[in-house]
Formats: structure tokens, C-alpha cells, sequence
């Protein structure tokens, strides 16, 4: 096997609070993103799901150096070079953005209203220089046309269009550098079901054509089930568990993850919904609970849990937990969700 | 920020011309056409323009010069043009005469009008030589007489034509604003641009000097600052030292504003998504935040306009500003201090009225162009 495109290891992204008073230092940190190592082959979708504040869109953002991580490496294989991302300078990754982009989640706020289609589209290949003059135009015009945007539209700005097709335009933006790798920031979360399906099938259409590898951020499961090959659960900035698509929601070894799997709305109303409520919310990032960072709202709690960090385990070929537990208990999981479609 | 989508007709239908041209429509389009639909806003933008013309030509549009006095017209209450009186009407206006007379009551000397006799009005008549503009040497006037003299707001009590003076002081007194205003965004622009952009501890240092500069008592203040004008300097470095005093007490209040639109700008997703396409700085300033505040500040300015030009009057009305021979709104009003200017001469108060009317439409236009200004954010 080929090296994967994308290693992450020990991801840290903390964010300093400083105090109120005049010349008050930093004295504390919101621990966004606490050690999370992972790593997306070439081609690959990786689907990271966890609740609000759980630091998804975090690991996403300081990946791109959007944000900027506070520890750890994130290696990228360009053409069998090792790059790490972490420690290139402000205008060394400016080189290398043509590689990696985002696709926002609102669709609204992520295109610069007072620009044209086109200009939004083409700002990657003029901001960094990557072709001049009518080639701008031609690529612009082939970038819409894979999103499917009629090209009447281009002249057009984006008030005149409507949450879906705003994202089509994000997506031709995301795409027309030619990138190997995308952050999909809950990039359907925003829109309605049906066009959600149009704009999934639209990102896997084109991961077929150009062999993109995706980091798909959500917090909807059957999204992420139906565009994964695998999937990340995080909780309170970690890692809980991540496994091939299938073993996760067939037989989840979390606690956590049985938990959201259970939230998953059944379609036949004569199922009855059995879900596993979680007491209270997510503890705060600031002072995450000792030992098990999930002890406090976990059903299956012990008095190990308070004490001991749950260590993160290879139970089966590619299935990872964190949990003191994952042989001894036997957690419910849930029938794919269109799982006709998962690959 | 809450954006709405502003159509909700799929595009795939038919549009009408209409429709096309909305959505292929740029932000100034967008806000010109809300802006045309603010009829009171429109009215103010219309009268500040015709004071600005009229101030800019005041040598033309005056039949006297500012300081041209009259002899017999000490006071003359307005002679206001007529085309009838008892002798039967004329397509040419006129005024009445005005004859010197003295009061058996009060034994001083009154200028009263005389209805007898005509005084035909004349356009673009030969009068006092004057340069326009500076430079262009000229001497037609918009009207006047051939004989006599016509006071259409009357005279103060050196004599001097109150119409003609008015119309300078229009002009220096907009003018002081308009330079005023300037001074101070480009202060406000460099300071709230390196807080906002950069953050931090630069942020806070500039955060608290603003604050410090806004505290101050301006009336003091003002004070201070114009008592230090050396009696010697001529009326022009007075002018200018008087624009500077206002920028310097203008400039924090829009410095903080400017600040807080890059603050929040700098977090929008279309300029994160901007970076992240590569852009460099100079792109993102230029291409993205510069356009997307450009609307606010310019509604920000026609907005901070009426303090200055208050100001100005203020300071000048208690004799701290602008002094004679210059004239201004200001000036023109320190006449109008005394009882009897109020019991014999209550025309000297119009230049109270050009104040409130110049006030008005600032505000007026302001609101109309704040409303208008974000095309993107539906207000109404």
C-alpha cells in the first residue's frame, strides 16, 4: 500500500483565554483539539462526526492552516515528498493552497457578496497566479460546468441564487485549482434534504472523475454513512473511536458512538426508537473531566473511568476505540443507513 | 450577519428582463436603486447640492461683496421683489425704495421702505468686479439694480448686504466641514485600520488613547485649543487651524467604527475562504474588506457632517472660531447675540435657518443611504 496522502499525528490546537485584568498573560486554554492522529489515503472519504464543540470543524480548519496548530504534525505527500504543514512559513503554504481547499458550510456568508460568479470562482487561480487571461475564463467556464451551473450565471452576483446552487458555486471554487484534497466543513448541513442528496452525489461525481480524497465534517450520520469509507467519532476534542463505515454502525465499540448511532430517526414509524439519552451537556474544553473524557455523561461508568485515560486500542483490522471497555461490552448498533450506497 | 436570499424564483424559469438585470446587478446598482426609492433622503441630497453650487459661485449669485457696506442702509429689513403695486403689474420684478428717516420716538435714524418708488430688478447685470472660483476675473452678477440697492434679507448694522454674506459663509462653512470630515476619516482610517487589521496589543494601546481623546470635554477642549491661535495669524490660518481642531475631537468616534468593521469582516467566511484560495494581504484588503465597508463609511461620513458644521457655528457664534473678516455661519450669528437684534432685526436669525436646513439634510441623506447602503441585509 502506497503512502496515504494526508498523516496526522498528535494534532494539537489549543486557544489562549486571557485573564480580564489589564496586563493579565494567558493563564488558561480552550482545548479545541487534543491529540488527534489519523491519516486519508489518496481517494479516500473520511467522515468525522461529533456533537457541537467537539472541535470537528477545528481539526478541518488548522489542517488547511486556517487555523493555526498548536502541536503536531500534518504530513502531506505531494508526489511522494513529505511536506509537514505545520511548520511551513505563512507564504510557503500560500504555495501550497492550490492542493488543498474548503467548502463552507453556509452557503451564504462564504461567497463575497460584491464579486460575480465568476470572479468568486476564479479568485483561486488569480490569487495565486496559476493562469492568465482567456485560460482563466475557459477554466471557470469547465469548473461550473462539472458543478453543473448554468454559465449564463457567471455575469450573475450570488444574491441571485438560492442556498443549493450557492454551494455548486463553493464547490466549482473548491475544485477549479485542481486540488487533491478537500475539507467538506458540514458543507450540507445548511441546506434542505433534497437538494443535501444533489449536492453528496455531486462531491462523490466528482471524486470519481478527479480522485479527490475528502475530510467530510458532520454531525448528520447518515450523511457521513453515505459518503464515508470510514469515519472518525470525536468527543471533547479526541478521538473516541474510528472504523471502516460499516463495523462502526454495525457494531460500535463506544459508548459515545452507541449513543449518536441511537439518535439516527428510524424510517419505519412501527419501529419503536430506543435511543440512549446522554445526561447534560458537553463539558466544557477549558478543564475536560480527568481519565475518560466522556465518563461524566457515559451509561456504562466506572469507577476506572475517573482515574485512568482510556488508552486507544486497534481492536479489528483498521477499528480504533478509546474505551476501558471494548471487550467486555457489547454495544447496540444500527442497520446502514443507505447502505446500498456506501462503498 | 443575516443575509436573506433575495430571490426565491428557481432559475430555471423564465426570467423577465427585469429579473436579469437584478441579479447580474453590482452593489452600487443594488443600493442606487434602493436609494431612489427614499424620496426625503433624495430631497436632502438635492438641497445640500444646491447650497454646494450656490456657496462654490457665491460671487456670481451675491449682487455685493461681504464686505461691501451700503450707505442709508443701516438695517434694512428684507426687500422682498414684487411685480405690482398701486402704479399697476409688470412682467419685471422689482423692490420698493428704501428712504432714511428719523424716528420721532426713539430720535435714531430708520431706514423704512418707501413703496412709491420702483427699483426694477435687472439679470446679469454689471456690478462689483470679483475673481469666481479664485481666478476667473469677472463682474456680472446673477441680478441687481441699476440705481439703489436690494437687501433680499436685509442688512446688518454696518450696512452690509446679509443675502450676499450669506451666501460666503455657505460656502466656508461647508467647506470647513467637507475638509474637517476628511482630516478626520483619514486619521480614523490609518488608526482604526492598524487596530483593527493587526489586533492584539496594538489594538489595545490605540483602543485606550481613543478612549482617552473621547473623554475629554470637547467645549473645553475647544476652548483650549482656540485660545492658543496667536492674534496675528490671518484669517486663512484660523481656517485651517479651525479644520483640524474639529478632525482631532472627530476623529475617535469613527476610528472605533471602522475598527469594529474590520473585526468583524476579517472573521467572514468569503474572506477566510479568500485565504485559504491563497490570497495574499494586499488582495484581501483591496478585493474584500476595503469593498465591503466602502458603503458604511461613506454613510459614516455623510452622518458625521453635521457635527462638524455645528460645531463650526458653535465656536464661532461664542467667538472662539472663525473671526471677521471671514464670514460663516457662526459669525454671521454672533450679530443676532443682542436684544436688539431680536427686537428690531429678526432677519439677522436666517442664517440660523440655513444652519437647521444644511443640519437636516445631512441627516436626512445619511438615513436614507445607511438604509440603502446594504444591499445585501433587507431592512424594510
Amino acid at each position: 500500500m502506497s503512502k496515504p496522502l494526508l498523516e496526522i499525528k498528535d494534532l494539537k490546537v489549543y486557544f489562549p483565554i486571557r485573564s480580564k485584568n489589564l496586563f493579565g498573560g494567558v493563564t488558561k486554554y480552550v482545548k479545541a483539539v487534543d491529540g488527534v492522529s489519523f491519516h486519508i489515503e489518496k481517494g479516500e472519504t473520511l467522515g468525522l462526526v461529533g456533537e457541537s464543540g467537539s472541535g470537528k470543524t477545528t481539526v478541518g480548519r488548522s489542517i488547511l492552516r486556517a487555523i493555526e496548530p498548536t502541536e503536531g504534525q500534518v504530513t502531506y505527500n505531494l508526489d511522494g515528498d513529505a511536506v509537514d504543514l505545520a511548520k511551513l512559513s505563512d507564504k510557503e503554504m500560500r504555495g501550497f493552497r492550490k492542493y488543498m481547499q474548503l467548502i463552507f458550510q453556509d452557503p451564504y456568508s462564504s461567497l463575497n457578496p460584491r464579486m460575480t460568479v465568476r470572479d468568486i470562482i476564479a479568485e483561486p487561480l488569480v490569487a495565486q497566479n496559476l493562469a492568465k487571461g482567456d485560460e482563466v475564463d475557459e477554466r471557470v467556464r469547465e469548473a461550473a460546468a462539472y458543478c453543473k451551473l448554468n454559465l449564463e450565471y457567471l455575469r450573475r452576483f450570488p444574491h441571485a441564487f438560492s442556498g443549493g446552487q450557492r454551494q455548486r458555486i463553493g464547490i466549482a471554487r473548491a475544485l477549479i485549482s485542481r486540488p487533491e484534497f478537500i475539507v467538506c466543513d458540514e458543507s450540507v448541513s445548511a441546506l434542505d434534504v433534497s437538494i443535501q442528496a444533489e449536492i453528496l452525489n455531486l462531491l462523490m461525481d466528482l471524486q470519481a472523475e478527479f480522485g479527490f480524497s475528502y475530510l467530510f465534517i458532520a454531525h448528520d450520520l447518515s450523511v457521513v454513512a453515505h459518503i464515508s469509507k470510514r469515519v472518525a467519532v470525536m468527543y471533547l476534542g479526541q478521538f473516541v473511536e474510528l472504523a471502516p463505515t460499516k463495523d462502526l454502525f454495525l457494531s460500535p465499540k463506544h459508548p459515545y458512538t452507541e449513543a449518536l448511532m441511537s439518535a439516527i430517526p428510524e424510517v419505519n414509524p412501527d419501529i419503536e426508537m430506543a435511543p440512549v439519552h446522554l445526561e447534560g451537556e458537553i463539558p466544557s474544553p477549558i478543564n475536560p473531566p480527568s481519565g475518560c473524557r466522556f465518563h461524566t455523561r457515559c451509561p456504562y461508568t466506572q469507577d476506572i473511568c475517573k482515574t485512568k485515560i482510556p488508552e486507544w486500542k486497534e481492536i479489528n483490522p483498521g477499528h480504533f476505540a478509546a474505551c476501558h471497555f471494548v471487550d467486555t461490552l457489547h454495544l447496540k448498533g444500527v442497520e446502514m443507513p443507505n447502505s446500498e450506497d456506501a462503498n | 450577519m443575516t443575509t436573506t436570499d433575495l430571490s426565491h424564483t428557481p432559475l430555471s424559469q423564465e426570467e423577465s428582463e427585469e429579473a436579469q438585470r437584478y441579479f447580474s446587478a453590482s452593489q452600487f446598482q443594488l443600493i442606487w436603486w434602493r436609494f431612489r426609492k427614499r424620496r426625503l433622503a433624495q430631497t436632502g441630497a438635492l438641497i445640500l447640492l444646491v447650497l454646494a453650487f450656490v456657496g462654490l459661485f457665491a460671487e456670481f449669485f451675491n449682487p455685493y461683496g461681504g464686505t461691501t457696506r451700503i450707505s442709508d442702509a443701516i438695517l434694512v429689513s428684507p426687500q422682498i421683489p414684487r411685480f405690482c403695486n398701486d402704479a399697476g403689474c409688470t412682467l419685471r420684478p422689482f423692490v420698493p425704495g428704501v428712504v432714511s428717516k428719523r424716528n420721532e420716538e426713539t430720535l435714531r435714524m430708520e431706514t423704512v421702505m418707501d413703496p412709491s418708488v420702483r427699483r426694477d430688478i435687472y439679470f446679469f447685470v454689471k456690478g462689483e468686479p470679483y475673481k469666481l472660483l479664485g481666478f476667473i476675473e469677472m463682474d456680472t452678477h446673477l441680478f441687481g439694480l441699476k440705481e439703489g440697492a436690494i437687501n433680499l434679507f436685509g442688512t446688518d448694522s454696518m450696512g452690509r448686504d446679509l443675502f450676499s454674506r450669506l451666501l460666503l459663509a455657505t460656502r466656508t462653512s461647508l467647506s470647513i466641514g467637507i475638509v474637517g470630515v476628511i482630516i478626520a476619516f483619514v486619521l480614523a482610517l490609518i488608526i482604526g485600520g492598524i487596530a483593527g487589521y493587526f489586533g492584539g496589543w496594538t489594538d489595545y494601546a490605540i483602543q485606550r488613547l481613543t478612549e482617552i481623546v473621547r473623554v475629554v470635554p470637547v467645549i473645553p477642549l475647544y476652548m483650549g485649543l482656540a485660545a492658543a491661535f496667536p492674534k496675528e495669524w490671518s484669517s486663512t490660518q484660523v481656517y485651517f487651524a479651525m479644520t483640524l481642531i474639529l478632525a482631532l475631537v472627530g476623529w475617535p468616534t469613527l476610528a472605533r467604527r471602522i475598527r469594529g468593521k474590520l473585526l468583524s469582516l476579517r472573521g467572514e467566511d468569503y474572506v477566510i475562504a479568500a485565504r485559504l484560495s491563497g490570497a495574499g494581504s494586499s488582495r484581501i484588503i483591496g478585493r474584500h474588506l476595503l469593498p465591503a465597508f466602502m458603503s458604511y463609511i461613506i454613510v459614516d461620513l455623510v452622518i458625521s457632517f453635521p457635527y462638524m458644521l455645528l460645531s463650526e457655528t458653535a465656536l464661532s457664534f461664542i467667538g472662539l472660531g472663525l473671526r471677521p473678516p471671514t464670514v460663516s455661519w457662526g459669525v454671521l450669528l454672533q450679530d443676532a447675540q443682542t436684544v436688539r437684534a431680536i427686537e428690531q432685526a429678526p432677519w439677522l436669525f436666517i442664517p440660523a435657518l440655513f444652519v437647521v436646513v444644511a443640519v437636516l439634510s445631512f441627516t436626512v441623506l445619511g438615513d436614507g443611504l445607511r438604509d440603502a447602503a446594504d444591499p445585501y441585509q433587507v431592512s424594510d
